[in-house]
This record gives structure tokens, C-alpha cells and sequence, in this order.
């Protein structure tokens, strides 16, 4: 089947509702899981990795939560669709790289998400909108329960699940959060709040994860040690830490916009204006006023704005998926205009925004934080 | 500056990374950048710490080097190989190496012993051959040495493995 036709579309994707999901775009869990007697992947030479890859793709394709999903070879995927793949973040950049003896399977939902091949024979994730941690570490439970009961695992009664890395062995679990905090980038905030997480052993990293800027705003949150601590226990403290850090955002706002509401005023407002001007715009550029745009959407600055529109911006002013859909390959510089045209059509019908003080954006936030509050217990 | 890993070569490539509260940083030059995959967006510090560094050798100091390397008897991993890539090479990997992991896990993470889920089907009684196989060489090495005591030791724990392991297998044949 065709990558794209599969696909859920952006739009539908944004609109998923989640628990607090003004700041949490997603939660994320992931498991890594070999088979004994076999390689790891970083080891085994091209043909044990295709054996591997026959043995491994029809037991996941199997799987109930695979039913009607989409299964493809990487080698069989062409470079745009693997970088779709990645702005979408379905996939690592490091599986990406990957061809021969490779693969992706994909939910129909694209809730769950198996790489084989990848530094690990298994990557298995789950990733639900809002903050879901919980629940998608569940939902990977229960995949990964079926498949153990198929598959012979690679497990040590000391180390855990063994992995091709030290730094995942035990658990196998990485546990990551995506939060947009433009409230203490703003106030300058965020390098104290990258100390204090990190002190409590766990990460904070870019949009596309390790290594990668913090483009939009956009922070992941992850847990860095898996041996020692059980699953729940890891989940519990990222959980509460990611609780912590939305009261900080939601209070850096608020104080932003007490004490110098002109400053958070005139962002937004140049951000719309340069979005919906621009002749030339990068992605990087794009993604940073998107999300002071997406901020005034949050504060009720564009009333009426769905702000799964801005969401899907984020998203399909992405490099591929400029290109995606283009006849002829194109030039970043090209790209650049392609992308402007494409924020003017979508922008057109959004009313510059409405900015007049006094806006007490607390009392306007308070009863939906309850009630997802409720939800949650 | 000069790359900290060839020290030949202008360090251009600068890495940061917080760890547990700590900054560790790292010089390299764009060829050694690239040999150690830091463009490549999967590899992260502590990897690299890993692979090199005085911590890593501190690390690494605790396996059995001698004159001639350990294999692993598996996949014929050798501890050059795991101190070039900061990966092991197959499950077996965590038995061959496990005196020197034990240093490098207790610097990386919570607690040394595994706690949480565990595969259901789980039957340990390849672990405890490959833990048994270890002893053995072991058990030949200080035969040869002529380390009687200490071979007296590893006989001991031999056994105990053995009737671990018939235990298991019974358990596994009884349940089935």
C-alpha cells in the first residue's frame, strides 16, 4: 500500500484530544527487546539481519493492535516517505538511515509503532495526544506481553531485557513527554528548569529528540536510566515532573502577561503578521512563530481558531511534507516559498488577533485543567 | 583546540550535554566527529563517554584485558570492539563482559539489578549455561595457574549452577 494513502491525515491527527494537551502535544513510551541467540542488529551482518527481519515481520503484522496496519521494508521505502515518516515522529532518525533488513509496522491508528532493526531487534511504541504516559505504557504492556509469549526474548534474571546499548538495559523503557513551554522560554525560565529535570535523572532534548534544537518551543521530556527502577516507578516520577512543569508554564504566562502583557502582546502580534506576509520562510523560522501564534490561540487571542490548524502547520511545513506532493524535487530555497504560499492559504481566513488587556488567561484556563483533572482519576 | 580523540586535528565539533546534573563536554574534529557518529542524531554523550574518556577506562578497567582479550563466546565480540562502539554485541555479551558492565552500569544508572517486568515465559536456563560456561573456562584457567583455591571456589559455584539449572529445567518440563 501506498506510505501516503495509509496515513492518517494531519488535520484528523491534530484533533485527537488528550489531557492537557494546551501544553502536552504528546506522550510517548517505548520498549526495546531482542531475541537470544541473535545479534544485535549493530552486529549481525546483512544476511542474519534479513533472516531476522522474516522471522520478526509476520509475528508483528500478527498481532491484534497491527490488525489492517501498515508493514513495509525500509529498503523499500523511498527517502521522502522515510523523512515523512520522521516529521511525523513514527519513526527515528536512526531507522531512517537504515535500508536492507529494516522494517516499520504501523497501527492503523498509528498509535503503535514497531521498528525492527533498529539499534535494537524490537522498538515498540506507543504515542497517545495529550498527557497519556500511563496509558500508553498499557498499551505497549499489553503488546509487548502477547509478543513475549511468540517470541524467545532476551531477559537476564540480573541486567533485565538486554539491549545492543548499555544505557537501555533493565526495563528496555524510554518514557518521553513533548512539551510546548514558549511561557518560560519567554521568561526566561527554561535553563533552570533544564537543571532541575535533569537532576532528577531525566532528560530534556529537542523536537526530534537527542541531539536535535528545541525548534517551536517544543521540549520532549525522557527518562535517562532504565536498570534499577521499575516501569511504573519511571513512569510515575516523569509524570510528575511533567504535572510540575505545566504548573510552571501555565504560571510563567500568567505572570508574563501581568507584568509586561506589551511584550507577549507584540510577539504574537509580529508573528501573525510575518505568517501571513512572508514571500520566504524556513522551517525553523516557520516553527517558532507558529508557536507563539499557537501561545495567543491558548490565551484566546484568535478567538474561534482551532488550534489543531496551528498544530497541523507544524507539521506540514516540514521539509518533506513541502515537497511531498511536488512534481520535481525542490531546493530549500524553493521550499522556502512553497511554504509561505502554503501559511498564507491556510492563515487566510484567521482574524489577526485580538489583544486587549486586561485578559486573566488563569481563570479562563482553570475549569478545563479540572476537568481533565477528573477525567484522569 | 584540539580534538580530544585524534589530538591531531582542529576540534570543530563541540558537544554538550547535561548528565545527571553534570556538563560534560567534548572537542573533536570533523572526521573523528564523524567516525564517533555524533552527526548522526542517534548517539548521545554518554556514548561516547562509553567508547573513550578517563571514566570509561576506569570503567572498562574492571574486565578481565590480560594479555589476550575475552571473547565472547557467542559472537565473538571482544572488548575492543564493545570500547570502539559503546554497543554490545549480542545478549550473551552481558555474561562476558558482566565484571566490567557492573562499573560502567552503576555510573549510568539507578541501581545494578534489574527490577519491574519480566517476560512471562521467562526460563533462565540459558543464562545460567552461558554463566556456567564461563565458569568453566575459568575453572581451566586456574587449574592451569595452578590457583587451587580459587578453583576450589569456581568448582563450588559450579555446581550450584548445575543444580540450579536442573531445577529450572525440571520446573520447565513439570509446567509444560
Amino acid at each position: 500500500m501506498n506510505l501516503n494513502d495509509f496515513l492518517i491525515p494531519t488535520g484528523d491527527v491534530c484533533r485527537r484530544p488528550g489531557p492537557f494537551d494546551r501544553i502536552v502535544l504528546s506522550s510517548r513510551v517505548r520498549l526495546a527487546r531482542n531475541l537470544q541467540d541473535t545479534p544485535f542488529p549493530g552486529r549481525a551482518n546483512k544476511s542474519e539481519r534479513q533472516n531476522l527481519l522474516k522471522t520478526l515481520k509476520p509475528v508483528i503484522e500478527s498481532l491484534r493492535s497491527m490488525k489492517e496496519g501498515y508493514s513495509e521494508e525500509l529498503s523499500k521505502l523511498k527517502r521522502l516517505e522515510k523523512q515523512i515518516l520522521v516529521e511525523r515522529h513514527l519513526i527515528s532518525r536512526e531507522l531512517a538511515s537504515k535500508s536492507q533488513g529494516s522494517a516499520i509496522v504501523l497501527s492503523m491508528d498509528e498509535i503503535f509503532c514497531v521498528m525492527i532493526n533498529e539499534e535494537d531487534h524490537l522498538r515498540m511504541q506507543a504515542i497517545l495526544p495529550g498527557l497519556q504516559i500511563k496509558e500508553a505504557w498499557k498499551s505497549i504492556d499489553k503488546l509487548d506481553t502477547m509478543l513475549e509469549s511468540k517470541l524467545p526474548i532476551a531477559f537476564s534474571s540480573h541486567f533485565g531485557y538486554l539491549t545492543a546499548c548499555p544505557t537501555n538495559v533493565g526495563t528496555g523503557i524510554r518514557v518521553s513527554a513533548m512539551l510546548h513551554l514558549p511561557g518560560l522560554v519567554m521568561a526566561e525560565h527554561m535553563q533552570q528548569t533544564i537543571t532541575a529535570v535533569n537532576k532528577l535523572g531525566l532528560a530534556v532534548r529537542g523536537l526530534y529528540g537527542e541531539g536535535t534544537e528545541a525548534l517551536g518551543n517544543v521540549f520532549q521530556v525522557s527518562n535517562q536510566m532504565t536498570l534499577g527502577e521499575s516501569e511504573i516507578q519511571i513512569i510515575e516520577r516523569l509524570n510528575k515532573v511533567v504535572l510540575q512543569i505545566i504548573d510552571n508554564e501555565e504560571n510563567a504566562r500568567a505572570k508574563l502577561l501581568e507584568t509586561k502583557p506589551k511584550m507577549v502582546f507584540n510577539q504574537i502580534g509580529r508573528a501573525y503578521g510575518i505568517l501571513t506576509n512572508a514571500h520566504i520562510i524556513s522551517s525553523k523560522e516557520a516553527k517558532n512563530l507558529l508557536s507563539l501564534v499557537r501561545l495567543g490561540v491558548d490565551l484566546g487571542y484568535f478567538p474561534d481558531v482551532d488550534p489543531a490548524v496551528v498544530d497541523e502547520l507544524f507539521i506540514v511545513t516540514e521539509p518533506a511534507h513541502i515537497q511531498y506532493g511536488e512534481a520535481r524535487s525542490k531546493s530549500p530555497e524553493e521550499r522556502d516559498i512553497l511554504r509561505s504560499n502554503l501559511l498564507l492559504d491556510r492563515l487566510s481566513n484567521m482574524p489577526r488577533p485580538v489583544m486587549k488587556a486586561p485578559i486573566l488567561p488563569i481563570e479562563k484556563i482553570d475549569p478545563k485543567d479540572q476537568e481533565t483533572d477528573e477525567e484522569k482519576e | 583546540m584540539l580534538c580530544n580523540v585524534c589530538k591531531k586535528n582542529k576540534a570543530t565539533v563541540h558537544l554538550t550535554q547535561m548528565l545527571e546534573g553534570e556538563i560534560k563536554k567534548m572537542d573533536m574534529c570533523e572526521s573523528c566527529a564523524q567516525n564517533k557518529g555524533v552527526d548522526d542524531p542517534g548517539i548521545s554523550l554518554v556514548d561516547l563517554l562509553v567508547g573513550l574518556g578517563p571514566a570509561a577506562s576506569d570503567a572498562l578497567a574492571g574486565m578481565p584485558s590480560g594479555q589476550k582479550p575475552s571473547n565472547c563466546t557467542t559472537c565473538g565480540y571482544t572488548q575492543v570492539d564493545f570500547k570502539k562502539s559503546g554497543r554490545l554485541g549480542c545478549p550473551d555479551c552481558y555474561v562476558t563482559f558482566e565484571n566490567g558492565l557492573n562499573q560502567m552500569l552503576r555510573s549510568m544508572h539507578k541501581g545494578l539489578k534489574h527490577s519491574g517486568k519480566a517476560p512471562k515465559n521467562y526460563r533462565n536456563t540459558r543464562e545460567l549455561a552461558a554463566r556456567s560456561k564461563k565458569l568453566e573456562k575459568e575453572l581451566q584457567k586456574a587449574v592451569d595457574e595452578e590457583r587451587y583455591e580459587d578453583a576450589a571456589v569456581i568448582r563450588d559455584s559450579l555446581k550450584a549452577l548445575a543444580e540450579t539449572l536442573h531445577g529450572v529445567e525440571k520446573a520447565a518440563t513439570a509446567s509444560s
